[in-house]
């Protein structure tokens, strides 16, 4: 029996240890695997140049309520997007997790729009699919735009059952008592709710199909 | 003045209680209303993250219309709702400041026959009732005080961030000085502004849980009797999700969770019925409310 010569063997491991190599060793990314121009088109798109003039203070993450879920900070999160670090903050929980309460944007010492940063982030992740699968929020809301994208209201238990359905159907067994309760106290209505001039609204919204991607 | 009133999509099923109370409020106090003809959703924090050029054309329809609906002046239009409030009030803001923005949303809108002009000026409630009405006015009005109730004052965060518009960001004092015009007794406490949370009870609910068990506590611990609350989101998470926090963290919590028009209307001696009570999960129990002369409000 005639056994696989070193070169044979080197050549086929190789490209996929170095692979994992590079997963378990190396944390820094190098400048040609940055997107360096990253920042500024958020910038752009978040109302000025602002973003990068951030002094890195960490005033945002201090006032974040949500700042302890998250896996970057808002501070972190807006260096990586000055630096380049697209697919991490793309990937990240950080910008779902930010429930647009502006007390970050208030107290920012540089007046950076942070929010809006975050709602760039979020449009431009979901826009290139980046989002973690069945993460809730994502899908909540999609399925609010959908709703009301087609009867230019929303309703509260339409919404939910179709995000439940596309994320976890068994969440409905644990919601269905408070549905209940909310239902015998009239505040969960059945009929879909929509505007009366559907064709008005309809011309406004599908005239834009999105943004180019960042 | 005459105002117009958007109720947005909360205000007709989980909040309709506020809805209902709203407006007998504004009834009994004489403030002229009408609601906007078909106004649509406002989009909340989820539209934006779709696609942002739609979120402000569809909130910028609601604009036109109340401007189509009164032809002349300065328009005051009541956003109960805090993301509404803010959506509406971002937009007019966002379509003053940033002329692209405004001339972008304005050929969209132009397509389907409507334009806005800049005209509308969007108001809360709360600060129609404290600044237009007037303290004065509705102590005046005040049939029960309520002598020795305790309010927290939740105003939680869209309403009063990012834009000023007639509190301060982080420590606002309007609903607590209502709360005073109306006999009862405001709570001091810290954590008026901090976020609730928003949808996270519904997509990560560990999340959201604990942010308002943070509130919850905080109130009880400074001695609230019940919390009073200005967005019918806020409303839902702290007292839907109370019997889910004393189970998942072993605490005792027994916070009812009221509409800041709620608590008004009874002092203004409006019944149950039209403050949409029945829809609350707990009653606020005001037995130990004394009439000025001595006997029980019997106004629950």
């Amino acid at each position: 029996m005639r056994l696989p010569t070193p070169t044979t063997v080197h050549s086929e491991e190789e490209p996929h240890k170095i692979e994992k190599m590079k997963r378990v060793i190396r944390r820094i990314k190098f400048e040609s695997e940055l997107d360096l121009n990253f920042g500024e088109r958020v910038a752009d798109r978040a109302y000025g140049q602002k973003l990068l003039s951030c002094i890195q203070c960490g005033t945002c993450s201090a006032t974040c309520p949500l700042a302890h879920y998250m896996d970057y900070t808002p501070r972190k999160i807006i260096a990586m997007t000055r630096e380049g670090f697209k697919e991490e903050v793309l990937n990240s929980l950080t910008i779902w997790l930010c429930a647009s309460c502006y007390s970050c944007y208030v107290q920012c010492p540089r007046q950076i729009h942070i929010t809006d940063v975050m709602y760039t982030l979020k449009r431009e992740a979901i826009q290139m699919g980046f989002h973690p699968k069945r993460l809730p929020i994502p899908i909540l809301a999609q399925e609010f735009y959908k709703r009301v994208l087609k009867d230019g209201r929303n309703t509260e238990s339409w919404l939910l059952v179709s995000l439940y359905l596309r994320t976890n159907p068994f969440i409905m067994l644990r919601e269905a008592i408070l549905g209940l309760k909310l239902f015998l106290r009239g505040r969960l209505t059945i009929g879909r709710e929509h505007v009366k001039r559907r064709d008005q609204l309809h011309t406004i919204l599908e005239h834009k199909k999105g943004e180019a991607p960042l | 003045m005459k105002y117009l009133y958007y109720p947005g999509c909360s205000l007709r099923s989980t909040g309709r209680a506020y809805e209902e109370s709203l407006l007998s409020v504004l009834k009994v106090l004489d403030i002229p209303f009408e609601e906007l003809n078909d106004w649509n959703c406002c989009g909340a924090t989820s539209y934006v993250s779709i696609d942002e050029t739609d979120a402000f054309a569809l909130a910028a329809r609601n604009l036109a219309l109340a401007e189509l609906q009164s032809p002349d002046g300065t328009i005051n239009l009541i956003a109960p709702c805090s993301a509404c409030f803010l959506v509406l009030l971002k937009t007019e803001r966002y379509l003053e400041s940033y002329p692209d923005v405004r001339e972008k949303i304005n050929s969209t809108l132009d397509k389907a026959g409507l334009h806005y002009h800049g005209r509308v000026n969007v108001r809360h409630p709360l600060d129609v009732f404290v600044n237009d009405y007037g303290l004065e006015n509705i102590t005046k009005r005040v049939k029960y005080p309520l002598k020795g109730l305790k309010v927290a004052s939740y105003y939680g965060c869209q309403m009063v961030r990012p834009f000023k518009t007639f509190d301060h960001s982080h420590y606002p004092e309007t609903m607590d000085r209502l709360v005073n015009a109306l006999g009862a007794e405001p709570v001091d406490w810290p954590l008026k502004t901090r976020c609730c949370g928003g949808s996270l009870t519904g997509t990560i609910q560990e999340a959201g849980l604990r942010l308002n068990r943070l509130l919850l506590k905080e109130a009880e611990k400074r001695g609230a009797d019940i919390m009073l609350t200005c967005c019918p989101l806020c409303q839902h998470n702290l007292e839907c999700y109370q019997e889910r926090i004393n189970r998942k963290f072993d605490e005792k919590i027994d916070m009812p969770i009221a509409f800041f028009t709620q608590l008004m209307g009874v002092a203004l001696g409006l019944s149950e019925k039209e403050l949409g009570m029945q829809r609350l999960f707990k009653m606020p129990s005001l037995n130990q409310i004394t009439h000025p002369k001595g006997e029980m409000v019997n106004a629950w």
